[in-house]
């Protein structure tokens, strides 16, 4: 059947040459391989969810009594937004499922990208000729980070419309443009009625649609320049092998897939993820006591809560403390990222095509500045929820708040100075790490000879 | 059928059952416990059986390709064809230099429209609905008097007729003693923290301090709202208040300076 339905497309477009090749690609085996595709995989699930939640929330700020099930804010004043999507969770069989499992997939599809990043950087895979996706995944972890906290801040509930208040004051804070870029997105200044709208807009039409292309294109490339492996024996820079795509790969990529769903959906069935009714309709005077973003905001939030209470003021303007941790910052962050192909090329001097991989401790500069890199993102996001860590551990949250500025100053370049001498080590011990390049000849007694390469 | 198969085909029938027990699931009631543990159940089952699939059945099937590297004759001619294109185009330069400007002209009117997504800036972040004489009420719109507040106690207060405005919030505290421009112990500030525009929402009465829960700065109530520690860089504005005739709170104008965190236009 799938025979004569093929044979029917190549009659028409010619297909039957490509979809041969296809079906053999190589596809080089290790595990650290597959964690791009969780990410394809979750957002699928994501896809797929989102649109059910979107069937029934009420993307209005539009303000309504509440008397649904939940009889705790029985006649309280909420916006249709948050009531829809109270009514998701209490009276829409199968949609506080469907919500956590929205959630968790958001969580988990950020979580892959950066697993999946980190294994990109610390093997060198970005290298030529692999640049150009490398920016690409580098965006999609951008619009990733988008998509996570527009859908965070849509049901209008306490902790959305505080996160909103803190995003529209990082925008306030940049030079020259931040107030009107505030009045733009908000059409007006904080909080307004077309909010919630708006980034409904952005959370379901506009950044999906640039995700979904983004990672055709990402796809696209891979395809195109083929996987790369690691160095061991019978692997070169001139031949991939692996796993033919058909069967084997499809079977063990369908096999993950399905692990994902079944993550994700356990997931949502059984642990609780934001609960809305608990936090309460937004109120701009209100606030609840801890408050912490999701996982992946958190760098942003813990360098907001380190900042320096620092302010610069010219010629009668103002650049107000939060653009240094929350503009400059990530800024600079995903400056030195998009540059870094060209950056270590240009520190090396090593602009030669790389199909094969290293592994980390093979270029201990580049493994040390990734150290570094993580040390200093995870003292950003413990940083994040200082004030719960205080509470537990009964000392002020001024101190620890203290303890992390120091962490994430002097514990960044303590990491590089220690992962530079460990991957130096590792490297002396087990030779250069790469094989030595040999020539192998036929000799008259029908045996071979080695010839070292150079 | 090998042993092997008979598992993986048991995981696909496992499958089929978690999903027959979604369908019960749903059917019977809304219980995001069993709709999802069997949606998980049956997706579990079909990842577990293909991993058999193709661990234990298929082949270890290995293949081999080659890395492209791409001739350098296709790009000398990719070269040579874009020069040809480019001369003939070159040829009226007026026109290429025309229609550069004209793309760029569209481009730009294209996107003007943008200016309707808000308002001209105006003063709005000058200004909030606080004025001369305003009198002081709750949440609820009911006015305050007095002796309405305990020592030592606070509440959340807006302009008369503005009640619940996001921008107008206030922190109304009083006072054990009269302060240095207080009003029978009564001392106001901006509730909107000069940090990132959290409700600064906790008062410690002891220390006389105002803390956002959102970043931790911490603002002194008794030495007009300075930062005392955190990330804010400027004091919380103070609200000037009177005891009218009749005992009830009122403004004595707006806040001296803008409310909330700073932006490039502020002094």
């Amino acid at each position: 059947m799938i025979q004569r339905v093929l044979d029917a497309i190549d009659e028409r477009l010619g297909t039957a040459h490509f979809v041969s090749h296809a079906l053999r690609k190589a596809f080089p085996d290790h595990w650290s391989f597959m964690l791009g595709e969780i990410n394809v995989y979750a957002f699928l699930v994501l896809v797929a969810t989102g649109t059910f939640l979107a069937l029934f929330f009420e993307p209005s700020a539009a303000k309504m009594t509440y008397a649904g099930p939940y009889t705790l804010l029985d006649g309280a004043s909420v916006s249709q937004a948050y009531a829809s999507a109270l009514d998701l969770s209490f009276v829409v069989n199968g949609g506080l499922f469907v919500r956590q499992v929205h959630h968790w997939a958001a969580l988990l599809f950020i979580a892959g990208i950066a697993l999946h990043m980190g294994r990109i950087f610390f093997t060198g895979a970005f290298r030529k000729p692999r640049e150009l996706n490398w920016v690409v995944g580098l965006s999609l972890l951008a619009f990733a980070l988008l998509a996570g906290f527009s859908g965070y801040s849509l049901p209008d509930d306490l902790l959305s419309g505080t996160g909103l208040r803190i995003f529209d004051s990082v925008v306030l804070s940049i030079p020259f443009a931040g107030a009107w870029l505030s009045s733009l997105l908000l059409d007006g200044s904080f909080p307004s009625d077309r909010m919630i709208p708006r980034l409904f807009v952005a959370h379901v039409y506009l950044i999906p649609a640039v995700i979904a292309a983004l990672i055709g294109l990402h796809v696209a490339m891979v395809w195109r320049q083929k996987h790369t492996q690691f160095r061991t024996p019978g692997r070169s820079e001139r031949h991939v092998v692996g796993s033919p795509l058909f069967p084997n790969y499809t079977v063990k990529s369908l096999a993950l897939m399905f692990a994902v769903v079944a993550v994700t959906f356990a997931l949502g069935a059984l642990v609780q993820i934001n609960p809305v009714w608990l936090w309460g309709p937004y109120d701009p005077s209100k606030v609840i006591s801890p408050a912490q973003p999701d996982w992946y905001i958190g760098w942003v939030e813990g360098a907001l809560r380190m900042g320096p209470p620092f302010a610069l003021h010219l010629w009668g303007h103002t650049i107000p403390s939060p653009f240094w941790p929350a503009v400059l910052l990530p800024s600079l962050i995903f400056a030195v990222l998009f540059a870094w192909p060209w950056i270590e090329a240009r520190v090396s001097g090593d602009r030669a095509r790389h199909e094969l991989l290293d592994r980390p401790r093979d270029n201990p500069l580049r493994t040390a500045v990734g150290v570094a890199m993580v040390v200093f993102a995870t003292g950003l996001t413990l940083a994040a929820s200082d004030d719960v860590q205080a509470r537990y551990a009964h000392v002020p949250v001024t101190a620890l708040t203290r303890l992390y500025q120091m962490f994430c100053i002097f514990a960044p370049p303590a990491a590089f100075v220690l992962t530079w001498l460990l991957a130096n080590d590792l490297r002396s011990r087990s030779g250069s790490g790469k094989a030595p390049r040999v020539r192998l000849r036929r000799n008259a007694q029908g045996g071979f000879d080695e010839e070292a390469l150079p | 059928m090998s042993g092997k198969e008979r598992l993986v085909a048991a995981g696909f029938a496992a499958s089929i059952v978690g999903a027959a027990l979604f369908v019960v699931a749903y059917a019977t009631g809304n219980s995001r416990l069993l709709e999802g543990l069997s949606l998980a159940f049956a997706a579990a089952c079909l990842s577990a059986a293909l991993t058999g699939w193709f661990a234990w059945i298929l082949p270890d099937d290995q293949v081999v390709d080659e890395y492209e590297t791409w001739s350098e004759s296709s790009r000398h001619a990719q070269d040579v064809n874009l020069h040809v294109g480019t001369r003939e185009i070159a040829r009226s330069g007026v026109l290429l230099r025309l229609f550069a400007v004209a793309c760029g002209c569209f481009g730009v009117a294209a996107l003007v429209p943008l200016r309707s997504l808000g308002p001209e800036l105006g003063t709005s972040l000058f200004s909030t609905k606080w004025r001369r004489g305003s009198r002081v009420v709750r949440a609820d719109g009911t006015l305050v008097r007095k002796d309405d507040l305990n020592v030592n106690s606070f509440e959340t207060v807006f302009p008369e007729g503005a009640a619940g405005d996001a921008r107008s919030q206030t922190m109304l505290i009083r006072l054990p003693e009269d302060a240095d421009g207080s009003a029978a112990g009564y001392i106001a500030y901006s509730k909107v923290c000069t940090h990132a525009g959290c409700p600064v929402a906790l008062y410690r009465a002891q220390a006389r301090q105002l803390l956002c829960p959102c970043h931790q700065s911490v603002f002194d109530v008794a030495d007009n709202g300075r930062v005392v520690s955190g990330p804010a860089d400027h004091a919380l504005p103070r609200l000037p208040i009177e005891i009218a005739p009749g005992g009830y709170l009122r403004a004595r104008g707006d806040f001296p300076e803008p409310i909330g965190p700073g932006f490039w236009e502020r002094a």
